[in-house]
């Protein structure tokens, strides 16, 4: 029971990760109809962004501040004025290609600069074991877990609570009464490309020391926080929590008390069933085909 | 005189011709390495050390007077990726080909290289590598039949283990070793009580930590590449188990130390190869090595620059610079160091291309690799 518990505990901690990249994931979608496949090289380049701030003397929290800013300036900004916007208007499938593209450029722009080794990167929380009723559990595992269940709550709290975070909400569902409402549309969608663009940052900084900061690192991440979003529900933030705990969980379990080799079908299985069940997700809602 | 474009093409063949003849005019090598992928501490390290040696034989006036000129390509730690640059390395007729250092890459480009009867010298450790009877293939290191029976002796002797988990890479080299070790426990009558197998590239080891201290095995063996190594040292630290960890080579190495941090202190292995090792040589290349690249070198980085340096001793036992020559002088080659300092320690190779030298019990204090004691060379035991 007890080893279930830990392993219970372990799955949600990296969970939660996945439940940050995959709010990064539906916030788009929602916001712009952008599906975003860099969604993963976007964790990974704050992650050596960091790591560069650290080599030059700068505290952890410090560079996390200014890769912050350097991150919705060229993820957020960037990202939106040079791929997003042009592309949009012919639909999805040349984002989707764009976007795929752009994972590869930036992973091996990545590598060429440095090399193609991991690297140790620093943890927020230290490394203390903490034991709890025969649990053992670091220091990470409850400080990751407790940042992205805020950070996800925030953000829908700012979604649902805030003027502009309502705005936003009005664009992503009817993009031409916002405009008659006389909300800025173009604002309100930058803003969504910056709250992603934050989200990565921070699950940059909670990921990375377990997953080691290394250019292919964002691969499997946008993956699994995929399948987390479509299991979760693409039209819901909260989904997105649901969906990547859900992923973490089953993929521990089932490696323990199935077989590792098994690990990664989990998360296809789940969102295959999903996908033939309940199409919109756990948690989405069902969206009729605007005529 | 008129010139046709007849004769033009006949100049541009003749010059062709003589560039070609020129080109021989050096040692060509082939290297294909991890440069990218799951393996590439592996390759990287491993290129790193070539290049030292080859940048100081080429300083010290080349092989019998002749510069090595070197190719690096990536073979991005796929084997289909390896073979078709074997492949090419042959279309380049080189001299000799070096890596790559992953098992599975190694165990089919070997193919390409054996048929076109090029020397072939690689840091890959699985045992079915040499027992191939693939008479071009020579090891930069231990293979796993060498380097497992030492280990399982010091954890049935040393640890007065009875049972053993093992957690292994599911890949050639993994595979290779699980078996390998799992023999030679079996002969000492040390049981393996848990046999867990994990992916390349896995990043969250609680699931296989946990099914390891449910067998309540006396020592966990580990035995991965090095990204996974020194996650699976952080669970094992993280769950809390106080058994001993033992690994082979891997497992201590700069590389996981730096990425494990603290959760390393404390692991053991047996390591071919040690740049803490008590022999001088040994220590001058650690020197020169940090110098030019800024960090400390691994065991990587060791086979690579000795690896060189037995194709130069074994160039200039044959005395010409020679394909047939090179395979024919190092059937049973020694080198010692006083003659050749460039292989660090006493070297010799047997028909199959497996190679026996001293080794070393490693424990991780503090961060750094200490050299428990020194293991000798098989052969001189008479064992």
């Amino acid at each position: 029971m007890l080893d279930f518990i830990q392993l219970l505990l372990s799955g949600t901690a990296t969970g939660a990760i996945y439940a940050l990249a995959a709010l990064g994931f539906t916030l788009l979608w929602q916001a712009s109809g952008t599906i975003n496949f860099a969604q993963g090289e976007f964790v990974m380049l704050p992650a050596f962004m960091m790591l560069a701030f650290n080599a030059m003397g700068l505290p952890l929290l410090a560079g996390f501040a200014l890769t912050c800013v350097i991150a919705v300036l060229v993820l957020g900004w960037g990202f939106k004025r040079g791929i997003a916007d042009p592309l949009l208007r012919f639909g999805m499938m040349p984002i989707v290609v764009a976007t795929l593209g752009l994972s590869i450029a930036i992973r091996n722009g990545v590598r060429a600069g440095f090399s193609a080794e991991a690297h140790p990167f620093p943890s927020l929380f230290g490394d203390k074991l903490i034991h709890v009723a025969g649990v053992t559990l670091t220091a990470a595992d409850i400080g990751t877990l407790a940042a992205a269940v805020l950070l996800v709550l925030g953000t829908q709290a700012y979604l649902s609570r805030t003027v502009t975070g309502r705005a936003m909400q009005a664009v992503a569902q009817n993009t031409e009464s916002a405009t008659v409402l006389g909300i800025n549309v173009p604002r309100m969608v930058f803003y969504t490309f910056a709250i992603n663009a934050l989200l990565a940052c921070a699950a940059a900084l909670l990921v990375t020391p377990t997953y080691l900061a290394k250019f292919d690192m964002g691969e499997g991440l946008a993956t699994k926080a995929f399948f987390a979003a479509i299991i979760g529900g693409f039209n819901n933030s909260r989904g997105a929590l649901l969906g990547g705990v859900i992923v973490g969980v089953s993929e521990n379990l089932a490696a323990a008390y199935v077989s590792p080799a098994y690990k990664d079908a989990v998360a296809l299985v789940i969102f295959m069933l999903v996908i033939l069940f309940k199409p919109q997700g756990l948690m989405g809602q069902r969206v009729e085909r605007k005529v | 005189m008129t010139v046709n474009r007849r004769t033009l093409i006949a100049c541009a063949a003749l010059l062709l011709a003589t560039a070609g003849t020129q080109a021989q005019q050096t040692v060509k090598i082939a290297s294909l390495q991890e440069l990218s992928g799951t393996g590439a501490t592996v390759g990287t390290n491993f290129k790193n050390g070539m290049d030292l040696a080859i940048r100081e034989i080429n300083a010290a006036g080349g092989i019998l007077g002749k510069k090595i000129e070197v190719t690096h390509s990536d073979t991005q730690s796929n084997p289909g990726v390896a073979k078709g640059l074997a492949q090419k390395a042959v279309d380049e007729d080189v001299l000799a080909v070096f890596g790559p250092g992953f098992s599975g890459s190694m165990i089919v480009s070997m193919n390409e290289t054996r048929r076109a009867q090029i020397p072939n010298f690689t840091g890959a450790e699985a045992a079915a590598i040499t027992a191939q009877g693939n008479p071009y293939v020579y090891r930069t290191s231990f293979g796993q039949a060498t380097s497992m029976p030492k280990i399982a002796r010091y954890m049935a002797n040393n640890l007065k283990a009875k049972t053993v988990a093992v957690i292994y890479v599911n890949n050639d080299f993994g595979k290779g070793g699980r078996d390998m070790v799992t023999k030679s426990l079996g002969e000492l009558g040390v049981k393996v009580v848990a046999d867990i197998s994990t992916d390349p590239g896995k990043l969250d080891f609680a699931a296989p930590v946990l099914q390891a201290k449910q067998s309540n095995a006396d020592v966990i063996f580990v035995y991965t590449n090095e990204e996974e190594a020194a996650r699976a040292l952080r669970e094992i630290r993280k769950q809390g188990i106080a058994k001993p960890i033992v690994g082979e080579t891997v497992l201590t190495s700069q590389k996981v130390i730096e990425l494990a941090g603290e959760a390393a202190n404390g692991a053991v292995a047996h390591v071919g190869l040690s740049v803490d090792a008590p022999v001088p040589a040994m220590r001058a290349f650690r020197a020169k090595f940090e110098r030019d690249y800024k960090y400390i070198p691994d065991h990587n980085c060791i086979k690579g620059y000795t690896g060189v340096y037995v194709m130069k001793a074994a160039l200039e036992k044959a005395g010409k610079i020679d394909r047939a020559a090179l395979a024919k002088a190092m059937k049973g080659l020694t080198v010692n160091v006083a003659k050749e300092p460039g292989v660090l320690m006493d070297v010799s190779y047997d028909d199959k291309g497996d190679l026996d030298r001293a080794s070393f019990l490693v424990e991780v204090k503090n961060g750094k690799q200490e050299v428990k004691e020194v293991l000798p060379p098989l052969g001189k035991k008479g064992a």
